[in-house]
């Protein structure tokens, strides 16, 4: 789960991050008065998005005005800011942050990621930042700094302090490097996130080191223990359909085609997309119903299926280990007669109670197309999708 | 022989008296499997399905001599029932729970260091659909009559998938030794690599199935294990070609956020390191066909 960079900075901040005064608007006029209340001659005001990119796609901008703080806060607000990292639709700025603005001698990167290869966290770093990390990895490769820590022991403080000479600081920059990675440390173990990012960490004019952008995001599954960090979600930054699906037990994720999936699965589902690409057909979706799904849950399944206006076909493909496919069986007729549907949907029924399964679609009397295997549905799905085309 | 269970391996399963618990410990009692109790803090001197319930795994080791422990425990509490099956003498752990805090995994791993190599636990999992040999027994979630008892191993993160490819062997007339899912979440017990590991050594396996999907470098670390020590072939198919990058599908682990995690890149590395390729999920079944047919028209 994402939140906004204010609010990383806020939570980075308390645990010891230094970072620059400012201020939250909801409104030009907040903004305008925001950037006198924190005083000096010049601001930054930035878009509160759920995306990096935002300075080239003009989210961020250096105001040397109250006027003009006040003026590029309007033609922020309400516009859905499309950066590289976005959807072509982009996200809803509703939020801005004005900041003093900061005299920057230097920018640095770092991060704290989840490493999955040595099962740990760990720290990249590098001297050089203000970039993507990406492309920091690929122009400048031997920039980057990585050091793993041990969960039963935590950052040590010479693993600090090696990272710090590392990077080039000196004299006072060391302490307050430190300082700022223990800090970054702790709130990541404290509050269960998998990723800390600041970037750029800057080093002023005075040789100060202060973290001018922020980001984190945490681990969904330890929500139930961090109702402070839940509390944080924001779902004007979330795709609305996957948000609902979510909550409803559905992992659902929205794609360009016109093939509609419903699957239990994973694996399952990532296959019968590819399948589907095979046989010359692109998916509307990725959905995983989940283990153990109610008839009610599959209706569920097709109505977040059907609100995709591009869905010209719906390919069911179970195969039931923890769920049954006579409950599946059942969602699927009961979704048919529920929502009047007016497409063809092509289902495919393995595993648990599949005989049980099958007789149900029959006895139905629907118009339904069945197949045997993945590859016969998915071709049927592709079949019957160009004959509604043609 | 087969890997990890077999129908003499005495199984405890802890959370037996929830729902879900019971209902997968009947099963695998139905199937065979020699389940010998299970644990419930607070329940124990109880008797579920014919077995005694214990409160604590150390109590059940003792009284059953239990080496194997089906872990079906909420994911809140699921780190630290996998450490005490660890601390308990426990050989080999399957965890079906979904949904554990990626730190509390940080920590298990951690944990399970602790011990020496001759009493360190295996851990299978978390969030995989369990182990089957067919016909001797299973731990975990699976539909066992989809199984047919023979010479292939599969491995995979995705339960489903799993399913899929021994269904598709069975069509073919094709066995399966044993089945194992090593889940879909980002840590887990054990990897691709480490079940190789046990399927070479293995006699009553020829060949291996394995299923990887995009994100992680599990898949990459195996080829060069396959490549390196291995006699017996295997074949892979990667899941998520047309995955989008920075989507998570579903499973935890399942995103592309590093060079090398694309279904496109683990395939190219996989076939570099001599792993015959599926090239999409229906021919699993065929792949393994033509590669047990060369090796038998080799001998």
């Amino acid at each position: 789960m994402d939140i906004h960079e204010y609010q990383a900075k806020e939570i980075l901040a308390r645990f010891g991050v230094p970072v620059p005064r400012g201020g939250l608007a909801y409104s030009p006029e907040q903004a305008g008065y925001r950037a006198r209340e924190l005083g000096g001659s010049a601001w930054v005001v930035k878009a509160q998005i759920h995306s990096g990119g935002r300075g080239a796609a003009g989210g961020v901008k250096l105001c040397r005005s109250e006027a003009e703080v006040q003026s590029f806060a309007a033609t922020l607000f309400g516009k859905q800011l499309v950066t590289k990292q976005t959807d072509a639709n982009g996200k809803g700025v509703y939020r801005l942050w004005v900041e003093g603005a900061s005299d920057i001698a230097q920018e640095m990167y770092l991060g704290f990621v989840l490493d999955r290869k040595s099962e740990r966290i760990m720290i990249v770093a590098s001297a050089h930042g203000g970039m993507e990390i990406e492309d920091l990895a690929e122009t400048d490769p031997d920039s980057l700094q990585r050091m793993t820590i041990d969960p039963a022991v935590g950052l040590s403080e010479f693993q600090a302090r090696e990272l710090a000479f590392h990077l080039g600081l000196k004299g006072g920059q060391i302490a307050q490097m430190v300082t700022i990675l223990k800090a970054c440390y702790r709130a990541y173990r404290d509050l269960d996130a998998v990723m800390v990012e600041i970037n750029p960490l800057v080093i002023t004019g005075n040789g100060d080191l202060v973290a001018l952008d922020a980001k984190m995001s945490f681990d969904t599954n330890a929500l139930f223990r961090r109702p402070q960090i839940a509390e944080l979600r924001d779902r004007s930054q979330e795709d609305p359909r996957e948000s609902a699906a979510g909550d409803y037990g559905l992992a659902y994720v929205g794609l360009d085609g016109d093939i509609g999936c419903i699957i239990n699965g994973a694996g399952l589902a990532m296959a019968t997309m590819d399948m589907i690409k095979l046989a010359g057909g692109e998916p509307a979706n990725f959905l995983d119903i989940g283990g153990g799904a109610s008839p009610e849950r599959v209706v569920r399944a097709f109505r977040t299926v059907l609100a995709d206006k591009n869905v010209s076909v719906i390919l069911v493909n179970i195969f039931a280990g923890i769920n049954r496919c006579d409950w599946v069986a059942e969602g699927v007729v009961q979704a048919y007669r529920e929502v009047g549907m007016t497409i063809p949907v092509v289902v495919r029924l393995a595993g648990t109670n599949v005989e049980e399964g099958k007789r149900i679609l029959a006895s139905s009397g629907l118009p339904l197309i069945t197949a045997d295997t993945l590859a016969e549905a998915a071709e049927k799905a592709v079949a019957t999708r160009m004959k509604t085309a043609a | 022989m087969a890997i990890l269970i077999t129908e003499k391996t005495p199984v405890i399963v802890q959370g037996m008296s929830g729902r879900i618990g019971q209902f997968h410990a009947g099963d695998m009692i139905k199937h065979g499997t020699n389940v010998v109790g299970g644990v419930t803090p607070g329940r124990g001197g109880e008797t579920l399905l014919g077995r005694p319930l214990f409160n604590t795994v150390r109590e059940a080791v003792e009284a059953t001599g239990a080496e194997a422990s089906l872990v079906f425990v909420p994911p809140p509490f699921a780190a630290d029932a996998i450490m005490e099956a660890a601390d308990a003498g426990i050989k080999t752990a399957v965890c079906v729970t979904d949904g554990i805090p990626s730190q509390d995994m940080m920590k298990v791993k951690r944990f399970l260091k602790r011990y020496p190599s001759d009493r360190k636990m295996r851990l299978i999992g978390p969030n995989c659909a369990g182990i089957i040999s067919p016909g001797k027994g299973f731990m975990g979630i699976m539909p066992p009559h989809i199984y047919m008892p023979g010479r292939v191993g599969i491995v995979g993160r995705s339960g489903t998938l799993g399913y899929e490819a021994a269904s598709q062997m069975k069509a073919l007339g094709i066995g399966v030794s044993t089945s194992v899912g090593i889940g879909g979440d980002p840590i887990n017990g054990s990897s691709f690599r480490d079940i190789l590991e046990l399927f070479e050594a293995d006699p009553e396996t020829d060949a291996v199935m394995m299923i990887g999907e995009i994100g992680g470098p599990q898949e990459a670390e195996a080829a060069l294990y396959a490549r390196d020590h291995m006699k017996k072939p295997v074949v892979a198919y990667i899941a998520g070609l047309s995955a989008p990058k920075g989507r998570k599908m579903g499973h935890a682990g399942a995103i592309i956020s590093a060079f090398g995690e694309s279904a496109q890149e683990k395939v190219e590395i996989l076939s570099a390191a001599g792993i015959t390729i599926a090239p999409n999920p229906s021919s699993m079944g065929d792949t393994i066909a033509a590669v047990l047919a060369t090796r038998r028209a080799a001998a």
